[in-house]
Formats: C-alpha cells, structure tokens, sequence
C-alpha cells in the first residue's frame, strides 16, 4: 500500500526501459503527477486521507464517498439518527421495557386504560409507574411500544429484502436477455402491478391466513415490481456500455458478467428504492395488522394497538396517539433516509 | 509472456467474411467479403471512414457481433483453428486469452464499480484459475510493464480517477495480461490528447518488440497508420479496396479512394487553401450502388470516361507486389 504523504518519485521510475531515449515518458511523468494534484484536488481530502487502503473491496470507493456526502445532508442525518432510535429501541428491548409486553398487570392493582403515572411529574409514589398509561387488556403500553418496534423493523427488512432479491432476479433476467424473457416477465410484473397494492395483499392474505409471515409475504410479493422495474431499466442502459464490450471481449462468461459485472452498476437505484420500500411496508404491515389480517394479538405491533384502541379514542387517547406516533416516527426516517441517499448515490450532483 | 511463434503460417487469416445486420429496413451489408492476413507479429492498420465496416470486422473475429448482426459467409483461422466452428464456450476462452481487444474510449470501457488492479487481476482469475492474491500480484506487473507511474497505488484507483491515457495503459495491460498473440485496437487513440496519443503509439510498439503480438490497429487517422503499421488495408463500404505495405501506399496510392484520403490529411505548417476533400458520403450499405461501390464519388471515372464502374463490381487486383486495389483503372480488358 503506497503511502500518499510519500514525494513524487524521481520521473525515470515506472516507465519501460526501452522509452528512455524517448522524449515522452518524461512528459507522461510531468502529466502523470499534474494529474494526480488535480485528482486529489477533486476528490478532496477523503480520497488523500484514506490513500491506497481502498484494496479489495470492491466498491468501497462509491459506498465510502456515498456516506460522506450523506453525512452532509441535515435530513438524511436526522433519518438516520431516529432511525438509530428506533434500532436501539428493537434490539435492547428487554433492557428497556419494564414489563414484559404481554404479562396482564391487574394484580398489581391496575384498571385498563390508566392514564400515564410518572413519578417525576407527581403520579404518587404508592402507584406503580406506568410512564404510558395501560392498556385495554391491563398491559404496560410503554412495554407493548417498545417490543412494537421489534415487530415493525423486522417485518418489514425481511418483506422488503424478500421482494428486493426476486424483483433483482427478474429484472436481470428481463433486461439482460431481453426478447421473450423480458416479455413473459414483465407482462407477469404487469399484472401484479395492476392490482391496488393493499388490496392485493388482503387478498393474499385472506387465502393463506392471517399471521405474520403471511402479511409479510404479502407485502413483499405486491412490491416485486417496482424492483424488476427498476434492476431492469438499470440494465438497459448498462449492458449497453462500453465497458461490457469490453468484458466480453476479454472472456468474461454471460452469468459473471451479469451477476459481476452488471448489477453492481445497478445497485444505488436498488439501494434508494429498497430503503424508502421500508418506509411503505412499516406502513402496510401496520395496516394489515389494523385490519386484523397481519400480527395476531397477543403479540404487540403498532398497527393492531391502533385497532384495538381505536374507539377509545376520546377516553383514552394516548393510547391510540403513541402508537401512531411510533408509526409515524418509522416511515419518516426510512423516507428522510432515502431521499438522503437518492442525493449522495446520485452521480449527476456533482460533488 | 507467450512468444507469438506460431506454426510458420499466419496469425490470422480471414477468408470471404461477411457480417450483415439483418434490420427492420433491410439487410445492412456491413462486412462484405472481406479477405485480411495477419502474421505473426505484424501490425496491419484497418484504415477507412466511420461506418466503413472496420469495427465489424474486428468485432467479427473475436465473434462479439451483436444483434441482429451475424456472420453469414467466410471463415476466420486463428492459428489454423476456425474461430466460426468453436464453440460459444471455446471462444470465450480465447477472448481475453489468445486474441484481446482495446476500445476507442478508455474511460467508459473500464468498469466504474472496480478498481483498475481488480479489473487486470479479473483477466488472471477468469483464464488462469488465479486466487485473488497472485492475480493481483500479477496485475501489478503488468501495469509495471505498460508504464503506469506509480503502479502501486494505480491499482487501487477508480476508473474516474484516471485520465484518458492513463485508463488506456491500463486497458491495454489488461489486454496484454494474458499474453495474447494478436491484439485488436479499435481507434484506440481516437480520444485521446496528442501528446498521449504518441505515448499510447510507442507503447504498441513496445508491445510489438517486446511481445512479438501481432496488432490489427483500426483507424481512420492515416497519420497514426504511417507512423506505426507495417501493412495497411483500405476498406470502403464493406469491402477492402485496397492493401499493400504501409511505404507503398503512402507513397503510390493505386485506388481513387485511397488517394482521396491520403489528399485530405491536412499537413503541418503547409496551409494549402483546399483541402482534397472527397465528395459525397459512403454509400448506403442496405441499397448498394450497382458496379463499384466508390463509383458515385469517384473523380477518375470521370476523367477516364469509365462506363464499367457503374455496371460491374471490379475484383482485386494485383497493381504491384503485394500490392492490391480493387479498381477498373487497372485491369486489363476494362472497356
């Protein structure tokens, strides 16, 4: 790994012996250097500081130049900070919940839907604190948001990763080959795309049974073609760059070159719309679960919180209000994050 | 590096191709009956005006012609293999290996997502069953031999952290990579600076001397051809008009085209108020002129009077020693 602090080596070095009556390598030299100012120049102090260390991986160049410009963005990073939120909120739930989420409380001298009991703000210190208030069925709420998130982000990476991968496949495939498996494909896509999403997902749902992986499936399957949509115009227009000549041209096999070569080129579209997906799904397992056709309870998930609540609106509001919120909280981020994203991956803006 | 020994005989010997795009307005007769030797380290220059044909050609013998492109006629020995008669697996395993290609824009033909070193080291793993580590290793040898400054921390760069001559060094050792006896360069230096474009020219010559790779250089700069072939070959709509060693076509143009284009190179410091500008544009290659394909916009016809042209297709003619044109001014019984 060369060390960019080291001086320009003297010009003689580098060039083939049989140049050095020449002329030009002298020049190539000068140019060379000249060039190299300009480079470290345009790509600014990220590309000098991290010097030679881009070794192996393969596209840490893009990825690497991606997250700083992300950084400089205030709402991706707002994204990402309630994003992190809510990531911690997922993973250290047990820590975090006082109460298990589905242990019913009455014998601790609960009513259903208690307001809020904080002992800081003055709730009496022989109460139990419930910083939320209780649910319908006498279960700590804050507990029941909390593992909520759990249910949300994982629903929807995995609905969203499950369409993303076949939506891949098929937009490869139609793109790449064209003709007759690009038809029958995106014909297929065509149709699935003709149904109103939610729709189609109640649908699905109706016939396999309501449950979790069931909404997921649903959701995932629904959303496959915006995916094959995407991969695919991707593909047209890099399969017909120069450099996939030139890949052929040196022996490189249909499958290397597609899965190698070609969706690399594809994956910052990919990467935008799978993360402002996210975003969509958290929305459509919530109103899946609202309906009753996705998470079952005892199992707390926002959307079917909702639901159950929802005719205490009046009576109890924080019940219905912080599930929303939570709800709410999620989509923004993905969306703050996606379009963050869109304008760090873009190419156009230059940089 | 292989030695491009051989067996005595001829690279490359293309016999009769014909490569036509079958389109929706017509058969385009892009590559008509081509014939091209290649010897072992010679290097041909493939001269002619855009659409000429030069490219297909090229493209045809590495078999990348796309469609609705094909070849329908000729054949094509690589070393006394057939390249038509292998299969899509076996001539794979040549591209890249045996017979390399370089691409008139260097940038663009180097894959973003990688970085230079990774792209060269590809070449290792897809024909030697390289691991990462010697691949790379490799790579940087072969960027040591095209002369990349600094090679070492050249290989770790982007393709958008190179310049044009830069990326083109390093397409070229990644043609070279493998050692291969015949490269192809399709303009290779069309988009390039002219200081960079000498600098790319004495590499091919480098690679010549050193390599003994025989090199087809497609072009349509004459200047470039002069300075560097050994034999030179003037298609014109689908067909090679004319062929011969590259002093005797510079200095005794037979074919009315050739001349042509040898007349309209403006020269340095000569500033002459015409230059010998060829009429007209190259016939199309879907609705063929009948007899000659120049003939339209040829000026000796019309001083010799020559009523053939327009009538019958003229064959290839010996005008000197290994010197051929394909022109009714100089058969025998052409009236």
């Amino acid at each position: 790994m060369s060390d960019p602090t080291v001086p320009p080596q003297p010009p003689d070095e580098g060039m083939p012996p049989t140049n050095v009556t020449d002329p030009m390598p002298a020049m190539a030299e000068a140019f060379a250097f000249e060039r190299e100012d300009e480079i470290e120049r345009a790509v600014g102090e990220g590309f000098a500081a991290s010097g030679g260390d881009v070794s192996g991986h393969a596209t840490g160049g893009l990825w690497r130049t991606a997250g700083r410009e992300l950084l400089r963005k205030k709402s991706a990073v707002v994204g990402l900070v309630m994003l992190t939120v809510l990531v911690f909120l997922a993973v250290f739930a047990p820590v975090i919940a006082p109460y298990d989420p589905n242990e019913v409380l009455f014998s601790e001298g609960v009513a259903p839907r208690d307001a809020p009991c904080i002992h800081l703000l003055g709730c009496p210190d022989d109460q139990p604190q419930h910083i939320l208030g209780i649910d319908g069925n006498g279960r700590d709420y804050f507990s029941r948001l909390v593992y909520g998130a759990r249910v949300s982000l994982l629903a929807a990476f995995v609905a969203v990763t499950f369409a993303m991968v076949w939506g891949t496949i098929v937009g490869l495939i139609a793109g790449f080959f064209g003709g007759a498996a690009d038809n029958v494909l995106m014909r297929l896509m065509d149709v699935l795309l003709s149904f109103p999403s939610l729709l189609l997902a109640i649908a699905i749902v109706s016939v396999l049974g309501p449950g979790l992986i069931n909404a997921i499936l649903a959701i995932s399957v629904v959303t496959i073609p915006q995916y094959a949509r995407i991969v695919r115009s991707s593909v047209l227009s890099i399969r017909e760059q120069e450099f996939v000549a030139a890949d052929r041209a040196l022996g490189v096999g249909t499958w290397r070159l597609l899965w190698h070569r070609i969706f690399p080129n594809a994956l910052t579209p990919l990467v935008v719309i799978a993360t402002l997906g996210i975003a969509t799904a958290v929305l459509e397992i919530a109103s899946l679960s609202f309906l009753g056709l996705g998470v079952q309870p005892p199992t707390p998930e926002w959307g079917s919180m909702l639901a159950a609540e929802r005719n205490q609106v009046f009576t109890a509001p924080h019940l219905v209000f912080f599930a929303g919120l939570m709800i709410m909280w999620n989509v923004l981020s993905f969306n703050l994050l996606g379009d963050g994203l869109r304008d760090a991956l873009d190419p156009r803006l230059g940089r | 590096m292989t030695q491009a020994t051989a067996n005595g005989g001829p690279v490359l010997e293309i016999r009769g191709l014909k490569t036509h795009f079958f389109t929706r307005d017509g058969v385009v007769k892009a590559v008509d009956g081509v014939d091209l030797t290649v010897e072992a380290g010679e290097i041909v220059g493939l001269v002619g005006e855009s659409g000429c044909g030069k490219s297909v050609t090229s493209m045809s013998v590495l078999r990348l012609v796309q469609d609705p492109g094909r070849i329908v006629d000729g054949s094509i020995r690589f070393q006394g293999t057939d390249l038509l008669g292998l299969s899509d697996k076996e001539i794979r395993n040549i591209r890249g290996d045996r017979i390399s290609m370089i691409f008139q824009q260097p940038i663009s033909s180097l894959n973003p997502v990688y970085t230079a070193g990774f792209q060269i080291a590809e070449v290792y793993r897809v024909h030697r069953n390289m691991k990462k580590g010697p691949a790379r290793d490799k790579a940087l040898e072969v960027l040591r031999e095209v002369g990349i400054p600094d090679p070492e921390r050249r290989i770790d760069a982007y393709p958008h952290e190179l310049s044009g001559g830069m990326a083109q060094r390093i397409m070229i050792a990644m043609a070279l990579a493998a050692g291969p006896e015949l490269l192809i360069a399709d303009e290779p230096t069309t988009a390039l600076d002219v200081t960079i474009q000498a600098q790319i020219i004495d590499l091919m010559r480098d690679v010549r001397e050193d390599l003994g790779t025989a090199i087809i250089l497609i072009t349509h700069d004459l200047g470039i051809v002069a300075e560097i072939a050994d034999r030179v070959a003037v298609m014109y709509a689908g067909e090679i008009v004319e062929e011969a060693d590259v002093e005797t076509l510079f200095t005794d143009p037979k074919h009315p085209y050739t001349r042509g284009l040898i007349g309209s190179i403006p020269v340095a410091g000569a500033r002459r108020e015409w230059l010998d500008v060829i009429p007209g544009r190259v016939p199309n290659l879907i609705d063929l002129p009948p007899g000659c394909r120049f003939a339209p916009r040829c000026r000796a016809r019309l001083e010799n009077d020559l009523t053939i042209c327009t009538e019958r297709e003229p064959a290839l003619l010996d005008v000197g020693e290994n010197h051929t044109a394909r022109c009714w001014l100089y058969s025998e019984g052409r009236r």
